[in-house]
């Protein structure tokens, strides 16, 4: 069993939380993931790392409540456990010899991007990050990105906080006036991701992706989390868990990633509403 | 002592209604009673130079376990068995014993043989139904050995070590312990509760079980060496599930059998209101030949497939699978279409829609026609293509059960761990790898094989590794 050592609530559906698991602090680093169990049967998913505590031996994640599981999660509280906790998996992302970089998060993956514009930060780069999110509401981390950044751009879709438009709208910007970056590195929707990467393409700076798909356990052994990737014209099949998750983005099918995590939909939907109508009941 | 049985046929395994049974996940063969398991012991002529223990990879002595259920003394049975393996229960259940031990009795020359199969699982069910004393802890003799993998290699390994007085840990990526008897074998060809059993055995002789420990990423090797771990015995499995490389793969609706046997299995999407899902129902293509396809297929099955197909490109003869998952597979319903490939794999599109959610998901598979050509290198005929031949069938669920390539999570952070050309991990008749105090078995080296030679090699590196830590 896992402890929560602290939950913190980041926005109306997004939540922080640190875990206590000693040998998985020790070891994670920006752009590896955990996976977990909230309770004996429950469903394993896959959490990107968003910090580590290695003198408290604990693990922050940050989640966004979108279905049954992440559910069930929120409605666990400080001092409680949760029954599984695995780690650190995937690669860490490159940030060797990094020297100027353009970091770009959407929405809850701007919780994945945050310790990457702090490594990259504290390794003494110059950090320009765009971070986006559907309205005010959901912002989260604007002070640590804050901190982090030389150049901080933030969006809002709906114009009710900062500028309004896609992340796109400032990289595009910057690219045209000559701007140069060793790195753009992207965490968000895939389709946002998709997009970054069109954006940088006629610009040749490269982009590194970090895909999250679907996953069982992480160790390459089920292969759910297959990707294509378009490598100098050939199709190359690749294990998010353990090739990942950062891909190179002008190699990602981004199209077939959307399809496939669109094959539970129906199912997840309505473990989503049963869920929330159980809780609902206990709660009456 | 009564005469000895000369029945030509072996006593038939009562098993539930092949109809009643692909609906439902409990276990299909339902064992012996005593009559039926003394009556087939009787079958045993007790050969003084025991051909089959020969065939037995853990050298299991099998006339004197037999002698014992003549006498109606099954603990004695047991105790026999346990000597030479650790999880009866599960082998005899698992082993394909048409090929080892059975294959080598005499029986078998004129008629059937003795269904030594069939009798160590009855006295392994037997004591674990009337033998409820928990096995006695070991003095420790103060090693410590680390175990990486709780399948079948690792927990010989574990149990043999601990037996002998070693404090063994056992490392599991996973969240449970039992590796592919827990992820990969379904409930009704072994029912988990056996496993469990197993593993809580092995617990009462002191091996401590950490699970969530993904060596090679929560811990290397070397960091367990320096918890002052003496040897270390790797058992981690037989890694990533191979696709075809065929177009289509992709789709929503192609799974690798890894991945539907631990949705089914080990998440329980089996279940009624399941918290991982899986797709059920529908028209289903297993392609391979071997157990897991069967398992899969099955599976699939009981999951409320209509239709479920065995695509195996060479013909019934070469089938890898174990006999009587075969038989059981036919009588079930299962459709062998044999001597064929598929070659593409089709999904829906809704020209008009682009938003239409069936969009993507698998529709058809384009298959052509084999025939078998010259020998291969290991001596089996080689599959060829028949020009021309290619037709379309309707399906919903693919599942790839094509075999599977090492992990490379340990070697690649583990200095000075030598692996050969195909990624298995390379080691000497003892069990002993490239790196002193690290020993490896299983699938890890071998690729792809069977339960039982994983126990056999689990079984080899325990006692090099208590010879290696006696000195």
């Amino acid at each position: 069993m896992y402890r929560i050592t602290q939950k913190k609530i980041l926005n109306p559906t997004v939540i922080q939380m640190n875990i206590e698991a000693p040998l998985v602090a020790k070891k994670a680093k920006p752009g590896q993931f955990i996976i977990l169990r909230v309770e004996e049967d429950s469903e394993r998913i896959p959490l990107t790392v968003a910090g580590t505590d290695k003198e408290n031996g604990t693990v922050k994640i940050i989640f966004q409540v979108v279905g049954a599981t992440t559910k069930k999660l929120s409605f666990k509280e400080e001092g409680e456990h949760i029954c599984d906790f695995v780690g650190p998996l995937g690669t860490a992302t490159e940030l060797d010899g990094l020297k100027k970089v353009c970091i770009i998060g959407g929405g809850v993956g701007c919780a994945i991007a945050m310790p990457v514009a702090e490594a990259l930060h504290n390794m003494g780069a110059e950090v320009t990050s765009i971070i986006g999110f559907r309205s005010k509401d959901l912002l989260i981390l604007e002070d640590e990105f804050r901190s982090f950044s030389d150049t901080l751009h933030i969006m809002t879709d709906d114009g009710s906080y900062a500028r309004q438009g896609n992340v796109t709208v400032p990289l595009k910007e910057m690219l045209e006036k000559g701007g140069k970056f060793d790195m753009i590195i992207t965490i968000g929707p895939l389709i946002m991701m998709k997009f970054v990467t069109e954006t940088a393409r006629p610009f040749g700076v490269p982009v590194t992706v970090s895909m999250n798909p679907v996953m069982i356990d992480g160790t390459g052994m089920c292969g759910g989390c297959r990707l294509t990737l378009n490598v100098e014209g050939k199709k190359v099949t690749k294990f998010a868990c353990v090739d990942g998750p950062d891909f190179n983005g002008y190699e990602v099918d981004f199209d077939e990633a959307m399809s496939r995590s669109r094959m539970y939909a129906d199912f997840e939907r309505h473990a989503y509403e049963d869920t929330c109508n159980l809780y609902k009941k206990e709660v009456n | 002592m009564a005469k000895a049985n000369m029945s030509l046929l072996r006593n038939p395994m009562p098993a539930q209604e092949p109809l009643v049974r692909a609906r439902n996940f409990d276990e299909v063969a339902l064992g012996y009673s005593e009559e039926t398991a003394i009556d087939e012991a009787m079958r045993c002529l007790g050969c003084k130079n025991m051909p089959c223990v020969d065939g037995c990879p853990v050298k299991i002595h099998i006339p004197d376990f037999i002698a014992e259920i003549k006498k109606g003394d099954f603990e004695a049975a047991y105790q026999i068995i346990s000597k030479s393996s650790s999880l009866p229960a599960v082998c005899g259940r698992v082993c394909p014993q048409e090929k080892q031990c059975e294959s080598k009795c005499i029986r078998g020359i004129k008629g059937e043989s003795v269904g030594i199969g069939r009798l160590e699982r009855f006295v392994a069910d037997w004591h674990n139904t009337f033998c409820l004393e928990d096995p006695v802890k070991p003095q420790s003799n103060g090693h410590k050995v680390a175990v990486v993998g709780s399948g079948p290699s690792g927990l010989t390994c574990a149990g043999d070590l601990a037996k002998k007085g070693y404090e063994v840990t056992v490392f599991e990526a996973l969240h449970v312990a039992g590796g592919v008897l827990v992820y990969g074998i379904p409930e009704f060809r072994l029912p988990k509760a056996i496993v469990a059993k197993e593993v809580d055995t092995l617990k009462k002789l002191g091996v401590k079980i950490e699970t969530n420990v993904v060596v090679g990423k929560t811990l290397t090797v070397d960091e367990i060496f320096d918890m002052d771990y003496e040897a270390v015995f790797i058992g981690s499995g037989a890694g990533l599930p191979n696709f075809m490389g065929i177009p289509g793969e992709s789709l929503k609706g192609v799974y690798s059998a890894n991945e539907f046997l631990t949705r089914s299995n080990l998440m329980k999407s089996y279940r009624e209101n399941p918290t991982t899902p899986i797709m059920k129902g529908g028209k289903v293509a297993v392609v391979g030949g071997g157990n897991v396809a069967m398992d899969a297929a099955r599976t699939a099955l009981r999951l409320g497939a209509e239709k479920v197909y065995i695509i195996y490109r060479r013909s019934m003869q070469e089938l890898p699978a174990r006999h009587e998952e075969v038989e059981h597979a036919i009588e079930e319903g299962i459709e062998f279409s044999l001597l064929c490939a598929p070659t593409e794999i089709i999904g829906y599109t809704n020209p008009n829609d682009p938003r239409d959610p069936k969009n993507g998901f698998v529709k058809a598979m384009k298959r052509i026609k084999m025939e078998l050509g010259e020998l291969d290198a290991r001596g089996r005929r080689r599959p060829v293509e028949i020009e021309g031949s290619e037709y379309e069938i309707e399906v919903d669920t693919v599942i790839m059960s094509i075999g599977t390539s090492p992990n490379p999570l340990i070697k690649s952070t583990t200095d000075g761990l030598e692996v050969n050309a195909r990624g298995g991990i390379i080691v000497n008749e003892d069990g002993l790898t490239s790196r002193g105090g690290v020993y490896a078995g299983g699938d890890a080296v071998t690729g792809a094989a069977t339960v039982i030679s994983a126990m056999g090699a689990g079984k080899t590196a325990a006692s090099a590794i208590d010879e290696y830590l006696s000195k």
